[in-house]
């Protein structure tokens, strides 16, 4: 009478594993590291950094304010894969109606200024963030990290690690053209 | 040349683990003995071609060749020796390969030794063996082929990762492995008696030795990694509740629970459908790590990690062995005959409460291991389970089963009494508090956490003495008869008044090293001199010294009383990375633990700690260890008994 | 599609011969992969980590009152690393770990407590930087998990010896009382 039941719980552990197997195949190939921004759909932090020059103008929360679509790329002249992903900025910032600005994260100036000079300066506005402050603001954990900012100042998107093509064509992109339209 | 027949040698391996899983199997359905016998003959050669494997791998090593992928990524030819040799398991293919070398060990050694065992039994028991073994050299043969060529070689190797050219790695990965595959022999066991049919208490009293041997094994290997951990990482923190400890914690606490179930199905023949549950889980749970670190589901330590198609090929033969052994167990389980009742108040009882606080512990650590990840699946959400949720969970299981583990040996099978039990243990109750108050009073700040851990480790500790007393009869015999007595006892009773007294000494260990560590961190300059715990250390500068295949900066303090103790900071060359060497200067009531870092300002970066009684932890592990190999020694487990008629039919008793 | 991605990224897969990226050893730049290296150690199934320089170890300016800097130790050993993963702030060697500590100073100087503090955090980085999970309907079942599993399993015990010949009809009975259940229903023996 009670064969039906019994079989059911013993066959409880076999449950468990089939349904967590289905679990970890779900899991397999996502990166568990990958925090996402809790940034995102907000504001982006209110802050003021220098520029690279004495006098030049650096960046503020107000630049991104001012109706354009903006990329905000986190990067240091001693980031290898900051190197890696330049080229990617230099196409970039040709797109047209999106303006490409930077924060050197916890770099020395004259650094930042001879890794722009060897490989191009693709940012409109670069801001030295010299203690990394403002990075932690943004919720920064690591360079390169790049952000896209709507007109309106608002947070769209996040990516953590070196753009490439996929990303830039996959996901940057056609973000960046929905908030155009 | 030698790296192709070693590759030759897997291949070959594989093939005679799959005669070895189908061959046997079927012989011993049909009651074919020429069949079963191939077992035996099977797992041996196995093992030889595995180590014959094994040994081609090490060669290249030795003689750093680097047309091998895996020898240029992780080797170089300036390392030491012994960083040569042991920097073969030190990367995934390679450890792999030690995993295989292990599993076929242990099925060879079942082939020799298990001649107690009856024919079709150990037939079927191999045959399984042969079947994990085809899954883990399928493995390695198609996604980590140790053996893959590079062409052209490079000249030189990346070198292996500075922190494992430490001797920890020579002993913590082989005694760790040996630890999870060990309790294969036990998974292998279980499903050969699922097939059976039936679990004779005979059944336990085969699986407890190989179990017996895993656990002290992975004993040795969790003990050893912590220890490790606590010297190379330069703070003295020993365990983090990283998912990859997590990962080794919970075949052993099932391997714990499984041991001390065995002895109920032995002595009482009940509790049979558990602990065979118990014996497939704690493999399965030894598998579910392997799959943990190495698919990169996990936040882990790897970046070979984030190799999804070895993480599905290790999914695969996860639920291919989990999921057939657990069919096999919802199929038979219920039909497995029931043993003897007894008494909540007994020994049986006692275990069972061991068992049930130790299964609830192992989930916890995997509830706490999974949920970030079952979470963010369902709802995005990002959490982190550290330790300060296992410390709220995992601890307060601990309580009731030290309690329980100090009343439970003196209790009697079958039926006992509460009262004149505890009354046993009232002496070794009363002084834990009075100790307990007593460190109360002579600190200040004493953290809760720890004083419970001590008040229950003299507890612990008081209880297994009074047990121990009353088996060598000490109060009735005096001195030298019980010492007479003493010689005259099982080993077994001996191995685990070692094992559960070195539990309270592991406990005394963490309470003491987590709740009264002392340290200074700070900015030293040259003749500083800095007062902790009643050491005076007095900084002598750095100066710069050579090592084989780093500079080390040495920093030498002066300690009054000690001598001179030197830490290093290492640069390695290849591949281009520091490690601190902290310089430790151990005692039985603590160490002294200091670490130099970069200069600042005027002087360096030093830290100091003073970790009290921290030694114990290991201690103890080692001596739980040693309590299984005692234990191990024991006649009656080494003979075993030899019921031949609880083999042949394959039909469940119904 | 994601993981071809990822595997694409020069970061992750440089090739066999960057294993270990020939970064300059203070590069914050490997990112995850650099300071999670020192938890590969703790416990080595591990041993096969790549790219992680062991960061150099400095210390911080400590806060003036003795009492001030030990909470400032406290609510850092509660805070989780972002670059090593499974290392508190506080145990970390990461130039983030230490910009982060020094946050933590800076603002329990400024007179805030703990929960401003990890508020401040929380709101950059997400509730994953507390190394406590917060208690909120999503993690009840973590929270509660270890105890109702513990009293379901005493419960079920002791009811089943209470009540030997009732047929079973608890739902959560772990595989432990399902033995014991095995056994009673099926006892042939009056013993």
């Amino acid at each position: 009478m009670n064969g039906k039941y019994r079989f059911l719980l013993a066959a409880l552990p076999l449950a468990v594993v089939i349904g967590l197997s289905g679990f970890f195949y779900d899991r397999l190939g996502k990166d568990p590291g990958e925090l996402p921004s809790v940034l995102i759909g907000k504001p982006v932090p209110e802050f003021t950094l220098p520029g690279l020059e004495d006098g030049a103008p650096g960046l503020a929360s107000a630049d991104l304010r001012s109706g354009t679509v903006t990329i905000v790329n986190v990067f240091a002249s001693w980031c290898a894969p900051c190197r890696i992903e330049h080229p990617m900025l230099t196409a970039l910032a040709k797109v047209p109606k999106i303006r490409l600005v930077g924060i050197a994260y916890k770099d020395k100036i004259e650094a930042t200024r001879a890794f722009l000079g060897e490989l191009g300066n693709p940012y409109a506005l670069i801001g030295a963030d010299v203690t990394g402050r403002v990075a932690i603001d943004w919720g920064v954990y690591g360079v390169p990290e790049t952000y896209l900012v709507s007109p309106g100042g608002e947070i769209v998107w996040k990516h953590v690690g070196p753009l490439d093509e996929t990303v830039i064509r996959g996901e940057l992109l056609p973000r960046a053209e929905k908030l155009l339209k | 040349m030698i790296a192709e027949l070693g590759h030759f040698a897997l291949i070959l391996a594989f093939v005679v683990a799959l005669a070895q899983g189908i061959v046997p199997m079927v012989g011993a359905a049909r009651g074919h003995g020429p069949s079963m016998k191939l077992a035996d003959t099977a797992a041996v050669l196995q093992f030889l071609l595995v180590a014959g494997a094994f040994a081609a791998l090490v060669h290249a090593y030795v003689t750093s060749d680097f047309s091998l992928v895996n020898v240029a990524t992780n080797s170089h030819s300036q390392k030491p020796m012994l960083y040569k040799v042991t920097g073969v398991w030190g990367n995934h293919e390679g450890s792999l390969l030690l995993w295989a070398l292990m599993l076929t060990l242990f099925g060879a050694m079942v082939a020799l030794f298990g001649r107690n065992l009856p024919d079709g039994f150990r037939a079927r028991a191999l045959a399984v063996q042969g079947l994990v073994g085809v899954g883990f050299l399928a493995f390695m043969i198609f996604t980590s082929n140790p053996f893959a060529r590079l062409d052209p070689a490079p000249l030189e190797g990346n070198g292996l990762n500075p922190i494992l050219q430490d001797p920890g790695l020579a002993f913590h990965p082989p005694f760790l492995y040996a630890g999870y595959v060990g309790i294969s022999i036990a998974f292998s066991f279980a499903v050969a008696a699922l097939i059976e049919g039936r679990v004779p208490p005979s059944w336990a009293r085969w699986v407890r030795p190989w179990t017996l041997a895993a656990w002290s094994m992975l004993t040795i290997g969790i003990s050893g990694g912590s220890y490790w951990a606590y010297y190379e990482l330069g703070w003295g923190g020993f365990w983090f509740w990283d998912p990859v400890e997590n990962a080794s914690l919970m075949p052993w606490l099932a391997a714990t629970a499984l041991l001390h179930s065995a002895i109920v199905v032995e002595k009482r023949d009940t509790l049979k459908s558990w602990t065979i549950l118990l014996a497939i889980l704690a493999f399965s749970l030894s598998l579910l790590g392997t799959f943990l670190v190495r698919s990169g589901v996990l936040t882990s330590v790897h970046a070979f990690a984030s190799d999804p198609t070895r993480g599905f090929f290790i999914l695969v033969f996860l639920l291919a062995v989990t999921g057939g052994a657990l069919t096999l167990y919802a199929i038979r389980a219920p039909a497995l005959k029931p043993g003897g009742l007894f008494q909540t108040v007994s020994r049986e009882g006692s275990l069972v409460l061991n068992n049930l606080l130790l299964a609830v512990a192992t989930a916890t650590v995997l509830c706490g291991t999974l949920y970030p990840l079952i979470l963010d699946e369902l709802t995005g959400a990002k959490v982190t389970v550290g330790p300060p949720y296992y410390n709220l969970t995992f601890m307060p299981i601990m309580v009731p089963l030290i309690l329980a583990l100090g009343i439970g040996p003196l209790l009697p099978w079958k039926r006992g009494s509460l009262t004149s039990t505890l009354a046993k243990v009232k002496l070794a109750a009363a002084l834990a508090v009075l100790g307990g108050i007593a460190i109360v009073l002579a600190t200040t700040d004493a953290p809760v956490l720890a004083v419970v851990g001590f008040v229950l480790a003299f507890y612990l500790g008081g209880a297994v003495l009074i047990e121990f007393a009353q088996r060598v009869q000490l109060m009735k015999l005096g001195p030298m008869g019980a010492l007479r007595r003493l010689f005259g006892l099982p080993r077994g009773a001996i191995g685990m008044t070692l094992a559960h007294f070195g539990m309270a000494v592991s406990v005394i260990g963490i309470a003491a090293a987590t709740g009264f560590a002392q340290d200074h961190l700070g900015v030293m300059k040259v003749d500083d001199t800095v007062e902790i715990a009643g050491y005076r250390l007095t900084f002598r500068g750095v100066e710069d010294v050579p090592g084989p295949n780093y500079t080390a900066t040495r920093g030498r303090f002066e300690v009054e009383g000690v001598g001179t103790m030197l830490p290093e900071t290492r640069k390695f060359r290849a591949p281009p990375m520091e490690t601190t060497e902290a310089a430790i200067h151990s005692t039985i009531v603590g160490d002294l633990y200091v670490v130099v870092g970069e200069k600042t300002g005027a002087g360096y970066a030093t830290r100091i700690y003073w970790k009290p009684f921290v030694m114990w932890i290991w201690a103890g592990g080692i001596m739980m260890a040693f309590g299984g190999f005692v234990s191990l020694s024991d006649r009656r487990l080494r003979v075993g008994a030899p019921v031949r008629r609880a083999v042949a039919q394959a039909q469940p008793a119904e | 599609m994601k993981f071809l991605l990822r595997l694409s990224s020069p970061r992750r897969r440089p090739g066999p011969f960057a294993g270990r990226v020939p970064l300059s050893a203070r590069d914050p730049g490997l990112r995850r992969d650099d300071a999670r290296g020192w938890r590969a150690l703790a416990l080595a199934t591990v041993l096969f980590l790549s790219a992680v320089p062991a960061l150099a170890i400095g210390v911080d300016e400590p806060m003036a009152d003795p009492a001030m800097e030990a909470k400032a130790r406290d609510i850092a050993r509660g805070l989780r690393c972002l670059v090593c993963q499974n290392q508190s702030i506080e145990d970390s060697n990461a130039p983030l770990a230490a910009d982060l500590r020094h946050i933590v100073r800076e603002r329990l100087a400024a007179g805030e407590d703990e929960a401003a503090i990890q508020k401040y955090l929380v709101d950059r980085y997400g509730e994953w930087v507390l190394m406590r999970p917060p208690f909120e309907p999503a993690t009840y079942a973590l929270w509660f998990g270890p105890a109702a599993l513990l009293l379901t399993g005493v419960g079920v015990i002791l009811w089943r010896r209470r009540h030997p010949a009732t047929v079973p009809e608890a739902e959560a009975l772990t595989a432990e009382e399902r033995a014991r259940l095995d056994r009673l229903l099926k006892d042939e023996d009056p013993a």
